[in-house]
């Protein structure tokens, strides 16, 4: 019988391996035992109050029992739309009126502010929704109405009106990423994770459910170790991590401040790393501070559930050379069109389109925007098929491989997550006082500047940024201009504003 | 001193460095500001920073980390 629920990762593991540590942080550890346990209580006390198939909020501290309760929501039929307290109150109050969710699950730490929130469901503690008993008969009635087409998660990413995006994404399409992923990178029993992305982005996918399929450990590495790389290193040792797939920004801060020269994370093995280029640099300062490990640049979009594409690093780079994203994972196959919308030919450029089953389901409540970019296949005019355009631009080198060229659009990478310059400028012109606010990234120094005509002052404006926008969201550098620069035909000039901020004006 | 609290303003304007001495404990700073703070007391102090000396106490607040800039000069 093939697999059509995670969930189906989860019990035999609980059953075989019901004492090993599945999730650990420096203060809490849960087995996979106590997760399935937690889990099953928390499916039933959703049962209990009457929510089914509906988004359930998780706003907790992230923690080991923030995935129980993940998968505490999936055994009660629902999907999950992880929250995080270091959203700031403006944000997370947009995702909720989008939402309309029945409940929210929050933790002794999020609680009060939680409650503080303009939610119209119902908000209940992890502590006691876990601890109660499991109903199996009704846990066993929500399993057999279930299908893989259900979905599994909503998150949300940056969106360029303002509005963040939930990407919605099924059973089928996470089981589909975690085996092929899995096969991929070789993941197994003995496998020690060290996880640094949020649990808002799919990205943790690749950490939380490989973990449950194989029995393997995922240590969850505290937020602040991530400016102090000594300290990081020391933890990778502690907890004898094997296995990273982290953003780049977050090996190149260990290598770029010379912690390599002093000490090396003895018993990694596997670096796996993405949503950035990584400068050679910096990579090879990895590979010859771990000459045995393996390196493995990852590629793909929130939309197709995680990563899509992966390179396995098999030789030297020049300096100015970017390394390929390479090839798709098994059931996935990447379909480079032109602007006619054909295939674009060995060496042209073209948009990255993405067919398969790890596709998502698309956009929540936002049926519009998803047509636009999950679209019908051009190159099949005999059935109905989705494909999802990317808005990447890549060609395929001599090799066969895919590499990332650039956007279409004013999306950007910055320190690993996906930013809409029109996002942050919405924000900016919706304050009192904005004339008009213009966002360019700096690509060479990874930072988001921002120009603005208006009367608040820079300090005033960026205190209201905070208060409106995540972290990495908020530009790294302001200025206030008298006047924006036009082009000939009185348009925006965004090359000079690019320049400017590259400072070379 | 002056270099340094003109460097810390143009990374967060709104933040008033003289007094603030939980930098770190209230997440004002993050990594990437870490990193930028670094290679600018590198290119206009010419001071390298180490990396055993990156560690929360030394970034806490613009007094910690002038004294360590000291500390460093004296070497």
């Amino acid at each position: 019988m093939h697999q059509t629920n995670v969930l189906e990762y989860l019990e035999p593991t609980a059953a075989r391996l019901p004492d090993k540590v599945a999730y650990a942080d420096e203060t809490v550890e849960l087995t996979f035992g106590q997760v399935h346990r937690a889990s099953r209580a928390i499916g039933t006390a959703l049962h209990r109050a009457g929510v089914y198939r509906k988004p359930v909020a998780v706003f907790m501290k992230k923690s080991p029992q923030t995935v129980a309760a993940f998968f505490g929501v999936a055994y009660g039929g629902c999907y999950y739309v992880p929250l995080d307290e270091e959203m700031p109150r403006f944000r997370v109050e947009l995702i909720l009126g989008t939402l309309d969710a029945p409940m929210m699950i929050c933790d002794e730490k999020t609680e009060a502010l939680a409650r503080s929130f303009d939610f119209k469901g119902e908000i209940r503690l992890y502590s006691d929704i876990s601890a109660g008993d499991a109903d199996d008969q009704a846990l066993a009635d929500i399993r057999a109405r279930h299908c893989d087409t259900d979905p599994l998660y909503v998150v949300f990413t940056s969106g360029s009106t303002g509005m963040p995006k939930g990407v919605v994404a099924n059973h089928r399409s996470v089981i589909d990423y975690i085996e092929t992923l899995s096969e991929a990178l070789g993941f197994n029993e003995q496998t020690r994770f060290a996880n640094q992305t949020p649990f808002y982005f799919d990205a943790c996918l690749k950490e939380l459910y490989p973990t449950i399929k194989f029995g393997a450990t995922t240590y969850i590495v505290p937020r602040k170790y991530f400016m102090f790389p000594v300290k990081l290193v020391e933890f990778l040792n502690k907890y004898e991590i094997n296995t990273v797939c982290w953003v780049v920004s977050a090996l190149t801060i260990i290598s770029s401040l010379g912690v390599l020269d002093k000490q090396i994370p003895k018993t990694l093995h596997t670096v796996a790393f993405g949503s950035e280029v990584f400068p050679i640099k910096q990579f090879d300062l990895w590979k010859k501070a771990l000459p045995e490990a393996r390196f493995v640049n990852l590629y793909g979009p929130t939309e197709c559930t995680g990563m899509c594409c992966y390179y396995k690093v098999d030789r030297e780079f020049a300096l100015d050379e970017v390394m390929p994203v390479g090839r798709p994972f098994r059931n996935t196959e990447i379909l480079l069109l032109n602007e006619e919308n054909k295939l674009a030919a060995p060496g042209e450029v073209g948009e990255i389109c993405v067919r398969g089953a790890s596709l998502t389901m698309g956009y929540y409540r936002a049926f519009e925007k998803t047509g636009e970019v999950f679209v019908q296949n051009p190159l099949n005019d005999l059935y109905p098929e989705l494909i999802y355009r990317t808005g990447d631009l890549g060609r395929f080198n001599d090799r066969g491989e895919l590499v990332f060229v650039s956007r279409k659009d004013y999306q950007v990478k910055h320190m690993g997550h996906r930013v809409e310059l029109g996002e942050i400028e919405v924000n900016v012109n919706m304050l009192d006082g904005i004339g008009s606010a213009c966002c360019v990234f700096d690509r060479e120094r990874d930072r988001l500047v921002l120009y603005y005509v208006g009367t608040p002052e820079v300090p005033e404006l960026a205190a209201a940024l905070r208060g409106r926008l995540p972290r990495y969201l908020v530009p790294n550098a302001i200025e206030k201009l008298e006047k924006m620069p036009l082009t000939a035909n009185g348009k925006l000039d965004r090359k000079a504003l690019q320049a400017r901020a590259a400072g070379n004006e | 001193m002056d270099t340094l609290l003109s460097i810390l303003r143009s990374i967060h304007p709104e933040v008033d460095f003289e007094l603030c001495d939980t930098l770190i404990d209230d997440s004002i700073l993050d990594s990437l500001d870490i990193i930028a703070i670094i290679s600018e007391i590198n290119a206009q102090m010419d001071v390298t920073i180490p990396p055993e000396e990156i560690v929360p106490e030394n970034f806490n607040s613009a007094e910690a980390l002038w004294d360590l800039i000291e500390r460093l000069e004296d070497e």
